[in-house]
């Protein structure tokens, strides 16, 4: 036990003196919340639309200003010709224009049907297609609501809900998906470079020559990492909630349980990677390329594995941050219980128990 | 204490590189055992298999009793290692390495304290440096500390004084010495002539086979042929003159001098210093010497080659 915890002692010691990567490990997650959180997302927020009004009635006016009311959206001027939209959208000044025609009120009191032209600009075809869902929205509501007033015979609306995630936020898909990638980094990569480092600067060879088992060397290897990446998941959680906003609606203990299990599992893994390399370079490069780059392409929080290919979605089924990224959607989106998970952990479990019997397998008692 | 018979080891896919070749040494308990030879000779792999971290292709050895094939336990609780290569944590400092190493063997540094004192108290003073901050001296005193805390009954070790200054080097086998007394066996390796002189048993280990074991004094008089030492000016120009030059059977660059050997029915060297002054040469001095170590081992290299050759 002695031996053990000073093992365990030593890595910390290790860990906490690489200042360099100790920076880089505690500062990835916070980047790359803020990154995806402010800068790389998608969704529509204060984006401002000019208004090419050619009615001028007061249905139009309210129909303005329930746009402008919106989070959504800013009505950044108003124009009364159609001529100087155009003008607007090539100049680039405006990249969108909505165009109500002459008549609008007249046309809605009488007729019930009224086209309203939104122009956008397409070259950005996912802000466009967003920005359209949402204007809809928000002129569905204003023509329900528009007719409730005129007293006018209801007419029939097929509304979407979007469950779980009302607002589309490109946010509440991202936080799992990055808590997964650090802890892939984590796990896999460090784990598996700080055993290889060993083997490659000698180490090994000395605590070869030693009572001390293997395993104790490999097992006190992975404490010190367990505990930084569960460190590294409360930094991404209380950033999420606080920074983001983004509710954690599950049991918080179990979204831990979780966790962890991931943890050891990616630790497995590593420790895989580390009993059939000899060099650093070979260990990180197996990580990134070998590990990295499937996990964020089948881990389902980058690119939906539903859209793809059928051998794609049976690849995606090998990766273990896939199953990773459905238990802890499930449980901090959607607010589910250990019910809905068991699949994914039974899993997660299972992963765990192969990496680690091929890693004790492999585990080489001598040099080379 | 030590036992190897017929130890033989190759790497590549085809066993194309013969490390070892039927290598049979005995170490006496008590003794200090020197493994001479140059990069390339073998040290190292003996050394491994010697601590089982490499299994022998073919021969059985035995350190402390045990087998190093099947009794890796017992073997690596027992015998202390220090590789070539500086195998400490350079991030850790000097007193964190060494109680490490005493917890790794299940022990503290307290318990032998007397064993490492006369080598620790060197590096005392700088117990809070980090490993890595270290000159090489003390990077070695560390290293042989680390490997003396368990007191081992068997201590390896891998040209503990290659990349040393020469201060440290004599410090090194002084200690080396004191620890004998302890009654520790000890097996070392070095490429250095001088420190052979210093062990009580040397093996000449070359390309993989060994030589000659003997006590360091038997191995220089082993050499029955007269050693001849040409002191001249320009040496580099002397050693193109008589490479090859009839009567002459071997030359060798000897720092400042040549260490020739002539062939067998030739008694007397007048004949070099003639050719050598006629050739231009000025201050040119022969005279015969006592054949040491070094002339021994490089005679027998020839004469391995030679034979292998034929």
């Amino acid at each position: 036990m002695g031996t053990f915890k000073s093992f365990v002692i030593k890595e910390f010691w290790h860990i906490i003196r690489d200042r360099k990567t100790l920076l880089v490990l505690l500062g990835m997650p916070v980047v790359q919340i803020i990154l995806f959180g402010f800068a790389l997302t998608n969704e529509v927020k204060n984006t401002e639309i000019y208004i090419a009004n050619m009615a001028g009635d007061e249905l139009s006016a309210s129909l303005i200003a329930q746009i402008d009311a919106s989070k959504y959206f800013q009505v950044a001027g108003t124009i009364t010709q159609t001529k100087l939209a155009d003008d607007l959208l090539k100049t680039g000044r405006a990249r969108l224009v909505l165009v109500i025609p002459a008549g609008f009120g007249q046309q809605l009191r009488h007729q019930k049907e009224v086209s309203l032209q939104l122009l956008t600009d397409g070259t950005n075809p996912n802000l466009a297609s967003t920005i359209n869902s949402y204007l809809g929205i928000i002129v569905r509501d204003f023509r329900s609501r528009a007719m409730g007033e005129l007293q006018l015979p209801m007419t029939l609306n097929v509304e979407p809900r979007m469950l779980y995630n009302p607002q589309l936020k490109g946010e509440y898909t991202f936080v799992p998906g990055v808590i997964a990638m650090v802890l892939m980094i984590i796990c896999v990569m460090m784990t598996s470079v700080s055993i290889v480092k060993e083997k490659e600067l000698g180490n090994m060879e000395l605590l070869l020559v030693s009572p001390t088992r293997p395993h104790t060397i490999i097992l006190a290897k992975a404490i010190p990492y367990f505990i930084l990446s569960l460190v590294l998941v409360s930094i991404i959680l209380l950033m999420s909630r606080f920074l983001l906003g983004i509710p954690i609606r599950g049991n918080l203990f179990l979204l831990y349980g979780v966790a962890a299990l991931f943890i050891i599992t990616a630790l497995s893994l590593g420790m895989v990677i580390s009993t059939i390399t000899n060099s650093q370079q070979v260990a990180m490069l197996i990580s990134l390329m070998g590990m990295m780059l499937p996990t964020i392409m089948f881990g389902g929080f980058m690119f939906p594995i539903e859209n793809m290919p059928l051998p794609m979605q049976v690849i995606s089924n090998i990766i273990p941050a896939k199953w990773f990224y459905y238990a802890i959607n499930d449980i901090m989106i959607k607010g589910q219980g250990f019910a809905a998970v068991y699949k994914e952990v039974a899993i997660m479990a299972g992963f765990t128990l192969l990496f680690l019997a091929i890693s004790y397998k492999k585990f080489n008692m001598r040099l080379g | 204490m030590i036992s190897a018979q017929h130890i033989s080891k190759s790497y590549g896919k085809k066993g194309e590189i013969k490390a070892l070749q039927d290598v049979s040494f005995e170490v006496a308990p008590g003794t200090l055992f020197g493994l001479i030879g140059p990069d390339g000779a073998g040290k190292t792999t003996l050394f491994r298999i010697l601590t089982t971290l490499l299994l022998p292709d073919a021969g059985e050895a035995r350190v402390l009793g045990y087998d190093v094939k099947t009794q890796l336990p017992e073997i690596r609780s027992r015998v202390g290692y220090m590789p070539g290569r500086f195998s400490l944590y350079q991030d850790l400092s000097v007193e964190e390495n060494l109680s490490f190493y005493a917890t790794l063997f299940n022990t503290t540094i307290e318990k032998n304290y007397h064993l490492i004192k006369p080598i620790y108290q060197q590096i005392e003073p700088f117990k809070t440096r980090r490993a890595g901050a270290l000159s090489g001296g003390m990077k070695q005193k560390l290293a042989l500390c680390c490997a003396l805390i368990h007191k081992p009954g068997v201590l390896f070790l891998d040209e503990p004084t290659t990349g040393v200054d020469v201060v440290s080097r004599k410090e090194f086998w002084d200690m080396l010495a004191d620890l004998k007394k302890e009654g520790i066996t000890i097996l070392v390796s070095t490429p250095y002539m001088d420190e052979a002189a210093l062990c009580d048993h040397i093996a000449l280990l070359h390309e993989g086979k060994i030589l000659s074991i003997a006590p360091p004094h038997q191995i220089a008089h082993s050499i029955k042929t007269v050693v001849w030492e040409v002191k001249v000016k320009k040496i580099y120009t002397a050693i193109q003159l008589l490479d090859g030059f009839a009567g002459v059977s071997s030359v060798y660059p000897f720092g400042e001098s040549l260490h020739i050997t002539l062939d067998d029915d030739r008694k007397d060297a007048g004949f070099v210093e003639a050719w050598l002054t006629r050739a231009g040469l000025t201050e040119v001095s022969i005279q015969a010497i006592e054949p040491g170590i070094e002339d021994a081992f490089l005679m027998m290299m020839t004469d391995t080659h030679k034979k292998s050759q034929s």
